[in-house]
């Protein structure tokens, strides 16, 4: 299972963005992954969403710990700096990097056990944070790696390949990152592209901790009858609460919708959510009713997803600790060093 | 009081004071007025603060010792205990030397038999007065200690136009304190005068002994190391004794890295949320271009391991100070050891070496605090500051900090935009030159060019994934090389040969060997220094290695050649640089002598010259209390 390059190849007539650059340029590696996971779905869209978003791919930068889906950043953004770091501590190494060089985008790949178990607690502190980052859990109730053992995220009463029936109460990160102060807060599907890469747009754009628990089947361990993360089952029990579409600067807002069923979010660079409500009274600025709905679709035995939560304007780690607004990476020794004349002072003072 | 046959103690510029205190009762700072004033008269003082784990109410001490000689190791005796806790009362009387002087508060009579025989006592009725003077509780607590301050100057006949210039100094732009102190002061020296006969046999008289040098910590010298260094981003976790270190980086930061059109900051640091979580930022933002630390003690250290495993086969600079304290597990948090030498050169699992630095003091802490920013970018790896509790939590004096204003940071083999173009091939883990360090990349520098992806797992050299065993191999052979670069790049050890002898003062190699040499590190120095002298005396010779870096250069092992019998003198129960030398030198065990202090109290020069004794045989054994000068 060694790296495997992907042959360059593409179509004269591929459509280009405003860089010029085609959906290839946005590309990894060849996916090592099993045929028809759910992770190379995300990847997928992961890849859709930054094309279309027209940002230079090196301008990314792309982390993830350890798993299945912590793979996936060699699979797309070939262009862009990568870090597979180490088991459940993305969070940590995400927010290191985003406080060198506020620059950059920066997108966090984890998966259940990542985050649910091994690193729930970066997971958390990076949330209450509020880490200007997207951070995707691809989320299949598994541990794949390792051959189908539960992972946190596995429902009570859920069957494993093996016929084992978890008995632990599951953890659902998307309430977790409402309690903890997320600013953006959404959950979608593998098999649900449409609903997938708005959503990772919008994340992208907005500042803050954007979290996305995206549900991702495992074809290999976590599909069969019986499990509640199974392309079958997550298809029957979806409940989107709204579909999103993106729009990026200063584009014309065209369509005309029925009043009262859409919503247009502005977010801090002059982009919009508009956001076409399929919940009739959900209110995706209210932190507790989002929680409220969640619990109450989970106990009716169905899965929320859509954008669950965005806050207004929020304040990233950067301005709390009221950084420069040069990456602090690129500041040079006259900015940082007080030199010799400052030390002689010092020196007086110590005397 | 005193038996006919016990002399009071008559030293000039050469004993010990210690203060008996109640945790959490103002005493520090008073006690820290005495030490300034000694050194205001130009006599060195060393106080060492010795504190339990609490916040308030369990006993706490602090030691002074004043050797004009610059003697600044602890002593072990007391010559003059000034006993303000009761709770410590009989272990604390004890311990002062026969014919050494006791001062305490008479307001309340002391039972016969608990006063000891042997030493002058000395009564003054703090309490009482202060209960006369004041009627605040906190301001009879806090007057109290400057009080004592007072009676000190007149016992001890130390100047109190220092102390007053001190104070002045102290709350300068107050004025109202200024003169409450004074009058403190002024109470407590005019009590003790007219009462008791001053000054007594100890005194401090005027000397010019102190010279141009500071009074720091070494915890505030290591983060102003970094701010020096270039560290924009900081992460770390509390814990004793390291705590100091990052929050004086963020009082030195507020003063010397605030944007001065914007009132913004050029530098970023986050309490994590453990210790795995400081070093994985630490790693996050070295990755992305920024000098990064953290600051942490022997727990901590053992959180991080994996993280520091990632750092060095993915090659990624990181500063550890590691500020040492008793082990294992929670141990002596507020004591001093040097017990982390093998956990940090060998942290992690699988085969790892790590760069490692020993400052004797502040002022190499700040020395190598900046450099340790140079050498991990330099070497693409952790580099660990290694202090202890003693160096970093204690002041004492040092030589004045220095800085080259040409000097500029060198962050090491870094591809740019021009270099990416006109190279022939970048492979981040390439090494082109031989040095084992390949050439790296910030994220973002190119549209096309440098981007690689970083990985824990085993990759070939352009780093791509691979299980090969070929491209590992290499790649870990790589690795050692550069270990070998580190070598060149570290401090050198510092020589220094019994004064009788002459030859090569790099390896102590000369015509007829020395039969005898000791190798020592970080907050041993002083005690060494001491000891040599007084083995000198005692006719035992010995020729002396301060290392002050791990990997360890040639000299090293040629200094050890050289010699028939070499004391490694450390601070830890299981000879852990002996063991690191044995292990890198390939060195017969035998010939290396352990020589280890680890009760959690700093090592005493009498300790290392009783154990060098017994270990030579050719000296009288100095009796333990009436050693020293």
């Amino acid at each position: 299972m060694t790296f495997v390059p992907k042959p360059k190849l593409s179509h004269p007539e591929l459509p280009k963005n405003r860089l010029g650059l085609t959906r290839r340029d946005y590309e990894g590696a060849v996916s090592t992954l099993c045929a028809g996971c759910g992770h190379d779905s995300i990847s997928a869209a992961i890849i859709r969403a930054f094309f279309e978003l027209d940002l230079p791919p090196h301008r990314i930068a792309k982390l993830s710990g350890i798993g299945c889906s912590s793979k996936t950043p060699t699979y797309f953004l070939g262009r862009a700096h990568g870090f597979n770091s180490v088991h459940g501590r993305m969070p940590a190494v995400a927010t290191g990097a985003n406080l060198a060089n506020r620059d950059l985008v920066y997108i966090g790949v984890s998966g259940d056990g990542d985050s649910a178990s091994i690193g729930l607690g970066q997971f958390a502190h990076a949330m209450r944070r509020d880490v200007n980052m997207v951070y995707i859990v691809e989320n299949n109730g598994v541990y794949g790696l390792t051959k189908g053992q539960f992972s946190a995220t596995a429902d009570v009463g859920a069957k494993s390949k093996r016929g084992v029936t978890n008995t632990e109460s599951s953890i659902d990160l998307a309430a977790m990152a409402l309690v903890l102060g997320a600013s953006f807060v959404a959950r979608s599907f593998s098999g649900d592209k449409a609903q997938l890469v708005p959503l990772i747009k919008a994340a992208v754009l907005h500042r803050g901790a954007a979290f996305i628990d995206c549900i991702s089947p495992c074809v290999a361990f976590n599909n069969h009858a019986g499990s509640t993360k199974s392309y079958d089952y997550v298809r029957e029990h979806n409940e989107a609460v709204d579909q999103l579409d993106v729009i990026v600067g200063r584009e014309e807002i065209t369509a005309d919708y029925a009043p009262g069923t859409v919503e247009t979010v502005v977010l801090h660079d002059g982009s919009a959510l508009r956001l076409h409500k399929l919940a009739p009274d959900y209110n995706v600025h209210d932190r507790v009713a989002a929680l409220a709905h969640i619990q109450d679709r989970e106990r009716a035995g169905e899965i929320a997803t859509g954008l669950l939560y965005v806050g207004p304007e929020s304040k990233d780690l950067h301005e709390n600790l009221n950084t420069v607004a040069a990456p602090l990476a690129s500041l040079a020794d006259a900015e940082l060093c007080p030199g010799r004349a400052a030390l002689e002072t010092l020196n007086a003072a110590l005397r | 009081m005193m038996p006919a046959d016990c002399q009071a103690l008559e030293r000039c510029n050469d004993f010990v004071v210690k203060f008996a205190n109640v945790n959490g009762s103002g005493s520090a700072s008073a006690n820290r007025l005495f030490t300034r004033a000694v050194l205001r008269m130009g006599v060195p003082a060393t106080p060492r603060n010795v504190f339990p784990s609490n916040i308030e109410g369990l006993p706490t001490w602090y030691e002074v010792r004043i050797s004009e000689a610059n003697h600044l190791a602890r002593h072990g005796d007391v010559h003059l205990l000034v006993a303000m806790n009761p709770q410590t009362w009989d272990k604390d009387v004890a311990e002062i030397t026969p014919g050494g002087y006791l001062l305490y508060d008479s307001t309340r009579p002391i039972p016969p038999g608990r006063l000891p025989c042997d030493v002058v006592v000395l009564g003054v009725p703090f309490t009482a007065i202060c209960n006369r003077e004041y009627t605040e509780a906190r301001q009879r607590q806090l007057f109290k200690n400057i009080m004592y301050i007072g009676a000190l100057s007149a016992l001890l006949d130390l100047d109190l136009g220092e102390l007053e210039r001190l104070i002045g100094e102290q709350f300068k732009g107050r004025e109202k304190l200024i003169a409450a102190n004074l009058h403190a002061l002024n109470l407590g020296r005019a009590h003790t005068l007219e009462t008791i006969a001053c000054p007594i046999g100890l005194r401090i008289r005027r000397a010019d002994a102190v010279g141009d040098r500071v009074f720091m910590d070494g915890n505030s010298a290591s983060a102003l190391g970094a701010v020096y260094g270039g560290a924009t981003v900081a992460a770390w976790y509390p814990i004793t004794p390291s705590t100091s270190l990052a929050e004086a980086f963020q009082r030195y930061c507020a003063r010397y890295r605030v944007e001065p059109e914007t009132g913004r900051h050029r530098y970023a640091i986050v309490q994590a949320e453990d210790e795995l979580a400081s070093i994985g930022m630490v790693v996050g933002a070295a990755w992305n271009g920024a000098r990064a630390f953290t600051a942490t003690s022997g727990p901590g250290i053992s959180l991080m391991q994996e993280t520091i495993g990632l750092a060095y086969f993915a090659e990624i600079p990181a500063v550890i100070f590691d500020v040492q304290r008793a082990g294992p597990s929670t141990g002596m948090p507020t004591r001093t050891q040097q017990g982390d030498l093998l956990s940090c050169a060998y942290a992690s699992h699988g085969d790892t070496r790590h760069v490692l630095l020993f400052p004797e003091d502040p002022h190499e802490c700040f020395l190598f605090g900046a450099a340790a920013f140079d050498l991990a970018d330099r070497l693409q790896t952790p580099v660990f500051v290694m202090l202890d509790l003693e160096i970093g939590m204690n002041e004492r004096l040092t030589a004045p900090l220095a800085w080259d204003d040409a000097r500029r940071m060198d962050r090491g083999k870094v591809m740019t935009v021009q270099a990416l173009e006109t190279s022939l091939d970048f492979g981040r883990y390439l090494d082109v030159d031989g040095d084992g360090i390949a050439w790296r990349t910030y994220p973002g520098t190119h549209p096309q060019l440098g981007s690689f992806f970083t990985r824990g797992t085993s990759k070939n050299d352009h780093a791509r994934y691979t299980e090969e065993g070929a491209p590992y191999v290499e790649n870990m052979e790589r690795l050692l090389r550069k270990f070998r670069t580190a070598r060149r790049l570290v401090p050198r050890p510092v020589v220094s040969l019994a004064p009788h002898q002459t030859g090569s003062p790099r390896t102590g190699s000369r015509g007829v060997p020395s039969r005898r040499a000791a190798i020592y590190y970080g907050s041993t120095s002083p005690a060494m220094q001491e000891a040599r002298e007084v083995l000198a005396k005692d006719g035992i010779a010995l020729d002396l290695m301060r290392i002050r870096a791990y990997p360890f250069q040639d000299e090293v092992m040629d200094f050890i050649a050289a010699h028939e019998q070499v004391f490694v003198v450390e601070q830890n129960r299981d000879a852990q640089m002996r063991s690191l030398l044995i292990n890198e030198g390939d060195i017969d065990p035998a010939k290396l002598c352990r020589i280890l202090s680890y009760d959690g109290t700093p090592i005493t020069s009498r300790f290392i010259v009783r154990a060098i004794a017994e270990e030579t045989g050719g000296s009288e054994v100095v009796p333990l209390r009436k050693a020293g000068p």
